[in-house]
């Protein structure tokens, strides 16, 4: 058990460090899926916008993580 | 399918992997070098046929669920780790961190490895269970990245590049520490790590876009633009940090 419990815990740290960037894409993400189609925007916008919108997210984290 | 789209595809796959593959090098040289040989590639081995027999039994499964669907849990996982990667490179060239020391990490692997007499001729004769567990560990959770970027890159019909990709860079790795036999120090690990990050990022919100069915602008050209859009961020994040780390 302790063998899976430990690569569980790796598996989850390949994709989940900082839990603040992982809370802002996987909002992204849903601002993509269902806002933006909601807010009635153009299909060839979205994937643009979720770029933006994930460019901020890293931006922000950084400077954040910089000033720590 | 283009050239520019399978192009990416390898190098991603590639750079990705080379990363893995090295750390993962160094783990099975500290074990060869403190607790023997045979202990060391028998664990690698196992790991090895392990990760096979894992990709054989997984990797069916996936071409039964219906392709939006995987693009899109694929594209989240691999923005979720491609900006991880990129967060910690522009920290990194920041100056904010460290940057990983291959050389350091085998120093301590090997101090660690030899404290409780490990490196006696006898125990090196026989299988090790430390020597065989850390050398089957580091190799398993290394080459579940690997495996992880392969099915990534390749969702979508390009398995085989990526998979090509993969293997380049395994084959050059394993050449390189049979040649050297000591940590691969010198590789660019953080400039590479950035690469990748771009690289990762790009293509996971190229595959959340292909999920979602949201036309791309330019289709497979768009992953280009989007690998250049996050090198732009990234580098003016790096010039940001190190400027506000400046002494006033």
């Amino acid at each position: 058990m302790t063998a899976v419990a430990t690569a569980l815990r790796e598996l989850w740290g390949l994709f989940v460090e900082d839990a603040s960037l992982t809370l802002g894409i996987l909002v992204c993400v849903v601002i993509a899926a269902w806002a933006l189609p909601a807010l009635g925007l153009r299909e060839a916008w979205r994937g643009p916008v979720l770029f933006v919108l994930l460019a901020i997210v890293l931006s922000e984290n950084v400077r954040r993580s910089a000033r720590r | 399918m283009s050239w520019a789209h399978v192009g990416t595809v390898i190098l991603a796959a590639f750079l990705a992997s080379l990363v893995e593959f090295v750390e993962a090098l160094t783990i099975v040289l500290a074990v060869g070098t403190t607790r023997g040989w045979r202990s060391a590639i028998v664990g690698a081995g196992a790991g090895a046929l392990f990760l096979t027999v894992l990709t054989l039994a997984v990797g069916p499964a996936l071409q039964r669920i219906p392709l939006t669907s995987l693009q899109l849990v694929v594209g989240v996982l691999l923005v979720l780790f491609g900006m991880r990667w990129l967060r910690k490179a522009i920290l990194r060239a920041g100056g904010v961190i460290g940057l990983h020391d291959e050389a350091a990490i085998y120093a301590k692997e090997t101090a660690a490895l030899a404290r409780d007499g490990g490196g006696t001729p006898r125990l090196r004769a026989r299988l090790d269970g430390v020597a065989l567990a850390t050398s089957f560990k580091g190799v398993t959770l290394e080459g579940l990245e690997v495996i992880f970027i392969v099915i990534a890159t390749g969702a979508g019909g390009l398995l085989a590049p990526a998979a090509l990709g993969a293997t380049l860079a395994g084959s050059l790795v394993i050449l390189a520490g049979l040649g050297l036999r000591r940590p691969l120090a010198r590789v660019p690990e953080n400039t590479l790590k950035f690469a990748v990050g771009v690289l990762l990022s790009a293509f996971g919100v190229f595959w959340i876009g292909e999920g979602l069915r949201y036309p791309w602008p330019g289709e497979d050209l768009a992953l280009l633009a989007l690998a250049g859009g996050f090198s732009v961020i990234a580098l003016l994040a790096v010039a940001a940090v190190r400027r506000s780390r400046r002494p006033a």
